[in-house]
């Protein structure tokens, strides 16, 4: 057996997914398989065989970034880093389903996400810009 | 120490006359997985004595939720997140929806599935207070038959089920008859989100003129077993509720449960949460 994140990591070198707890509890690790998001240290990675997954790496558009990213630099939702891929597609899976998310629905978004950096109120504020600023530009962006 | 993953074999059937096949074989051997949000945890934290185990992922005959005119089939691989969407079970079977968004994160609840939670046996388990709650009824099946059997008694001690080793859970079947029941759900833990929970309550009541005619009552860690508090529901049933009433059911309960000191919490709070739970869920019910 190997883990979908091993696969991502060491096969395909796709490092922006991190390993955080191994255990299915910080987000560090999270990719978004078929649309929805996981949490790769816990998925075989032949049960993601036929799936379409989408990592970090594939939020921007090539030199453009994704709208979430773009405001985590401008909000400073990130600071050491580790959390901060697993935020940005908690982010953007919330966003896909709730375009324009309020508090409680970003708390609750981002709750399976932990950072010990930032307290989350820039990551949180970030997300309102993401949504303020380009909530559309996110689906121009793929 | 932690597990060498690749040290590992998970097995992909294409289809359940496979699957079934494989663990009638070789009973024991072949550990079923499903969302793996639990195996998953234990494997690479080397708590596994498996080293062989049965991915259910293809399985098409544990999946899908069907809804006739009495009851709601949930195949075993029903995903939280499919449960939470379920406008049917929104609307009728509120208790479930409440318990699926409050176990774990939304990671965990894309992955998770309704048969895990059950089959796991975990006391703490957020899922099925809800299922006693609706008298559910489950599916297991073998090469040998399948069969219908009642959830409530499944559990027969920690972590022990009625389930034999060439048998898979295939689907969990809700009774449409608790849509005019008052129904209540509240899970208590450290945080509010992806928290295993200290004490976990499902309740729900058929009231007719302030008298509860039928109620049914159900709580998460404070017993080796989801526990169905039947004799609590005994003290309940037939009777008008007053401050009388409620004490009697409280003090019915302390001695039905049996809540343990641990990592997450002490005997003594999971008591006095267990009656305060029960209490708000009674007083909501005249309210």
């Amino acid at each position: 057996m190997a883990r979908l994140l091993d696969v991502l990591r060491e096969e395909l070198s796709l490092t922006g997914t991190k390993e955080g707890c191994g255990e299915g509890e910080c987000g560090a690790c999270a990719v978004l398989m078929n649309g929805a998001i996981v949490n790769s240290c816990l998925i075989p990675a032949i049960e993601a065989d036929g799936a379409d997954i989408r990592t970090i790496e594939g939020m921007a558009g090539g030199p453009q970034l994704h709208a979430v990213q773009e405001a985590f630099l401008e909000c400073g939702g990130a600071q050491c880093g580790i959390c901060t891929p697993g935020m940005v597609i908690a982010a953007v899976a919330l966003i896909e389903r709730h375009p324009h998310p309020g508090d409680a629905e970003i708390r609750e978004g981002l709750a399976g996400n932990l950072c010990r950096c930032t307290g989350y109120q820039k990551i949180f504020a970030a997300v309102l810009r993401a949504c303020e600023s380009a909530g559309t530009n996110s689906r121009e962006n793929r | 120490m932690r597990a060498y993953v690749p040290g590992y074999d998970l097995r992909v059937p294409g289809n359940l006359k496979e699957a079934l096949g494989l663990i009638a074989r070789e009973p024991g051997v072949w550990q079923p997985f499903a969302g793996g949000t639990d195996l998953m945890v234990l494997l690479e934290a080397g708590k596994l004595s498996h080293k062989r185990f049965l991915s259910l992922s293809k399985l098409a005959d544990l999946r899908g939720i069907e809804v006739t005119s009495d009851a709601v089939n949930l195949g075993a691989l029903t995903t939280y997140t499919e449960i939470q969407r379920h406008p049917l079970l929104q609307s009728e079977f509120h208790l479930l929806c409440a318990a699926a968004r409050e176990t774990g994160s939304i990671a965990t609840q894309n992955r998770g599935t309704l048969g895990g939670n059950i089959v796991n046996a975990s006391p703490a388990a957020d899922s099925p207070p809800a299922l006693l709650v609706y008298d559910a009824e489950i599916e297991l099946i073998s090469t040998r038959d399948a069969h219908w059997l009642p959830y409530h008694g499944f559990h027969a001690g920690y972590k022990k089920m009625q389930l034999a080793p060439d048998e898979l859970l295939r689907a969990i079947r809700l009774p449409r008859r608790t849509k005019a029941w008052k129904q209540y759900y509240r899970k208590v833990g450290t945080r509010k989100a992806q928290a295993i929970s200290k004490v976990c309550f499902a309740g729900a009541a058929l009231l007719e003129a302030g008298t509860i005619r039928d109620i049914r009552i159900a709580l998460g860690s404070v017993a080796p077993i989801v526990l169905r508090a039947v004799k609590t529901e005994d003290v309940l049933r037939g009777v008008k509720l007053t401050s009388k009433t409620i004490t009697a059911a409280k003090e019915t309960l302390a001695r039905e449960i049996s809540p343990i000191d641990d990592i997450r919490s002490t005997a003594r709070y999971r008591l006095r949460v267990a009656q305060n739970l029960l209490e708000e869920f009674l007083s909501q019910l005249v309210r």
